[in-house]
């Protein structure tokens, strides 16, 4: 337990300029599955400044449905980690109050699905309070939502909610895709002074990998080219950067394909796409959520605007249909995977 | 380390009949477990605020008459409820308002012209109203009622003896978000009122559509709050109530629900046209519970009001109206470069190249 940093709050015409979220790394290295990093991340983060909070549904005595907030109520106490009534629009909320009064709330949003409960707090409010205090106050709020599908899970426990925060100003948005990366990204993102939504694909809960917690990743903002080649660039985050290396591996022999994981959708890190679509000609964009109007389209939108005449073909989309996420059994022919992206490479390939 | 939780209440009565201090006709009730007995200048203060109010809410319309503001607000017949509200509280104790509270941010100190920047379209949510321990007007109806609760579960963790208010009305009980705010904020003992305006309408709906309950204050048995009706056209009795509830949850009792009955005398806004939805008795038959004229009726019987005290009070409402005229009229708009760059702490590389490209647009026009 750190020692309490004595700080002013908001005290009228007294009160001290916001002091940015601390972000000092914790010497530890460990095999770790993305859920343990994501909980080593929260742990740092509370241990390393004590106006972090951890609450929502389930996450205190449970250690949330996940595990992902195991023991952070036993390490730090309930009035750090606490479980909150069954209220997603008061989870966000309350995280709002919070943080106009100085804390560094870290709300979870139990399930994507249930982020719509939420949405005007996030919408009208989260996103728009340093715009509508004209600066004067921050909101470093980080917003953990499990997201997307491919666990076989029930109706609104599947969603891919990216595009609507995406589409409001003043909220980032970030994927992590690999358990190291969603350490870092969780630090980066309580550290931020900006609310940022934090969509961690739960089909990756289960991956492990070392993770390295001395030295700091690439921040909130940059892609990372997780496989370089020269034909074709595959536009991905979260856990379809897994599918798509797969494909990857899968059509060597054929292609060489360039996979580009975004993991900071907002700030969109649009040089390293361009770098390399001027090198491939080609581009295809994946994502799990509907097609139309997907991050997909932005993508496929700006790349033309900007990169039209380096184009060899078409920047196409894998990605999931225009219908409500479909039950368990059919959700594998629902979600983009290797062969919905491979099809796109090889028509990518085969214009004049 | 425990956590911060409320403890529950065997039992809770909410009373019908509002408290009330002074009656109508300006003359002292019997009620007795509050006081009227404030310091002279306490209740000058009051007077002068309400006066005050009333006075740059005229302004404000007068204004937005003239084309100078796009819209407002009135608070016109709710003076008494707003300035008893926030006269008893501390500069420190957060206050979250909606939007039709002219009254409390001017008892708060916030200056008129930084209120006027909202309706004059300037910025929204006003300026620099935290630097007074004030939130930024909140326009979505209620929601803001869950920020209240999560400033007051901070003021917990910092230790504070600070109480945080939530302005609310009569329609905003019915949103779902208002349900939400007072539940966490009971099962939490979170140290925050909410204090409702009941001006009996939202825009053309009456109270009686909002619920079915006996009162609203009643609600408050539900969550495990204790729950207060108070003539909110009586400015003594919204402090005393107010003043208690607030000194209860600076004790670590939890919230308090207050019900402050009340009536818009004007429209919603500068927009609505009332006489579509209700009768001109009704607002006749609240004319005449006036909470100035009432009030000042009761300062004269009690000496405490003099021909003094209502020259200092013209001349201050008559400097504020025209600050408050010369502020919105001749100050220039907010330059424009602030719309992206107080979207984030630091601007994103993409909403940079947006903002070079309405400077080039600008810088081509020019």
């Amino acid at each position: 337990m750190t020692q309490l940093i004595e700080r002013p709050f908001g005290l009228g015409d007294d009160a001290p300029d916001p002091q940015p979220p601390l972000l000092t790394p914790v010497p530890s290295t460990a095999n770790s599955t993305m859920a343990q990093a994501i909980n080593r991340a929260l742990h740092d983060a509370m241990a390393a400044d004590d106006r972090v909070l951890v609450f929502g549904e389930d996450v205190a005595t449970l250690g949330g449905v996940f595990r992902v907030t195991e023991g952070l109520a036993d390490t730090f106490g309930e009035t750090r980690c606490f479980d909150t009534p069954l209220a997603e629009s008061a989870i966000i909320g309350i995280a709002i109050g919070m943080a106009i009064r100085g804390f560094v709330p870290v709300p979870e949003l139990q399930f994507d699905g249930f982020a719509a409960p939420a949405f005007d707090q996030l919408v009208s409010h989260l996103a728009k309070y340093r715009m509508r205090t004209r600066g004067d106050v921050d909101m470093p709020v980080t917003v953990r939502i499990p997201s997307f599908g491919g666990i076989g899970a029930v109706e609104h426990h599947s969603e891919s909610t990216e595009t609507y925060w995406l589409h409001t100003a003043g909220l980032k948005v970030v994927v992590p895709s690999t358990p190291a990366d969603a350490y870092w990204l969780l630090r980066y993102a309580i550290a931020d002074r900006d609310p940022v939504i934090f969509l961690e694909p739960k089909r990756r809960y289960w991956t492990r990998e070392f993770v390295d917690t001395t030295t700091p990743a690439e921040p909130i903002g940059r892609a990372a080219i997780r496989r370089p080649g020269d034909d074709v660039t595959v536009i991905t985050y979260g856990s379809l950067v897994a599918t798509a290396l797969n494909a990857a591996e899968l059509s060597a022999d054929a292609y060489g394909l360039e996979v580009i994981d975004l993991r900071s959708l907002n700030p969109l890190d649009f040089e390293t796409i361009a770098t390399s679509v001027r090198k491939t000609g080609r581009a295809v964009v994946m994502h799990e959520g509907p097609r139309t109007l997907g991050f997909g389209a932005e993508l496929a939108a700006r790349i033309s605007e900007e990169l039209f005449y380096d184009l060899e073909a078409p920047v196409l989309r894998a990605t999931g249909f225009d219908t409500p996420y479909p039950p368990a059994r059919l959700e594998k022919l629902w979600l983009p995977g290797v062969d919905r992206l491979l099809d796109c490479v090889e028509k990518a390939m085969s214009q004049p | 380390m425990a956590g911060i939780v409320a403890a529950s209440p065997t039992s809770i009565d909410v009373e019908v009949e509002p408290i009330q201090l002074v009656a109508p006709a300006g003359s002292p009730t019997p009620e007795a477990r509050y006081r009227r007995d404030l310091p002279p200048e306490t209740l000058c203060w009051l007077y002068e605020s309400m006066v005050v109010t009333r006075d740059l809410d005229t302004e404000f319309v007068n204004l937005q008459r003239q084309g100078e503001l796009a819209l407002f607000a009135s608070c016109r017949g709710q003076e008494a409820a707003q300035v008893g509200a926030v006269a008893c509280l501390r500069k420190t104790d957060w206050l979250f308002p909606q939007y039709r509270e002219l009254g409390a941010l001017l008892v708060r100190g916030i200056a008129p012209a930084h209120m006027g920047a909202v309706w004059r379209g300037r910025w929204h949510g006003g300026l620099e109203f935290t630097k007074k321990c004030c939130a930024p007007l909140a326009i979505p109806i209620g929601t803001h009622g869950l920020h209240a609760v999560g400033a007051a579960m901070a003021a917990q963790r910092l230790g504070e003896d600070s109480v945080t208010v939530a302005f609310m009305g009569d329609g905003a009980t019915s949103e779902g978000d208002a349900h939400e705010a007072l539940n966490l904020a009971a099962v939490f003992g979170a140290p925050c009122v909410f204090f409702v305006q009941n001006n009996q309408w939202a825009i053309s709906v009456p109270v009686a559509r909002q619920q079915a309950g006996p009162t609203l204050a009643h609600r408050a048995i539900g969550y495990g709050m204790p729950g207060i009706r108070v003539d909110g056209n009586d400015v003594l009795a919204c402090y005393a109530v107010m003043a208690e509830a607030a000194a209860r949850a600076r004790a670590g009792g939890g919230p308090t629900l207050i019900e402050a009955v009340t009536y818009r005398m004007g429209p919603h806004t500068t927009s609505d046209d009332p006489t579509r939805y209700r009768a001109d008795d009704e607002v006749e038959a609240w004319r005449a519970r006036d909470p100035i004229s009432r009030y000042r009726t009761y300062l004269q019987s009690t000496g405490v009001w003099t021909e003094r005290l209502e020259e200092r009070v013209a001349g201050r409402s008559a400097r504020l109206r025209s600050e408050l005229r010369d502020a919105v009229i001749n100050t220039p708009d907010i330059d424009v470069a602030e719309m992206f760059d107080t979207v984030y702490h630091d601007i994103t590389p993409d909403l940079a190249r947006q903002r070079d490209q309405l400077a080039a647009e600008l810088a081509k026009e020019a």
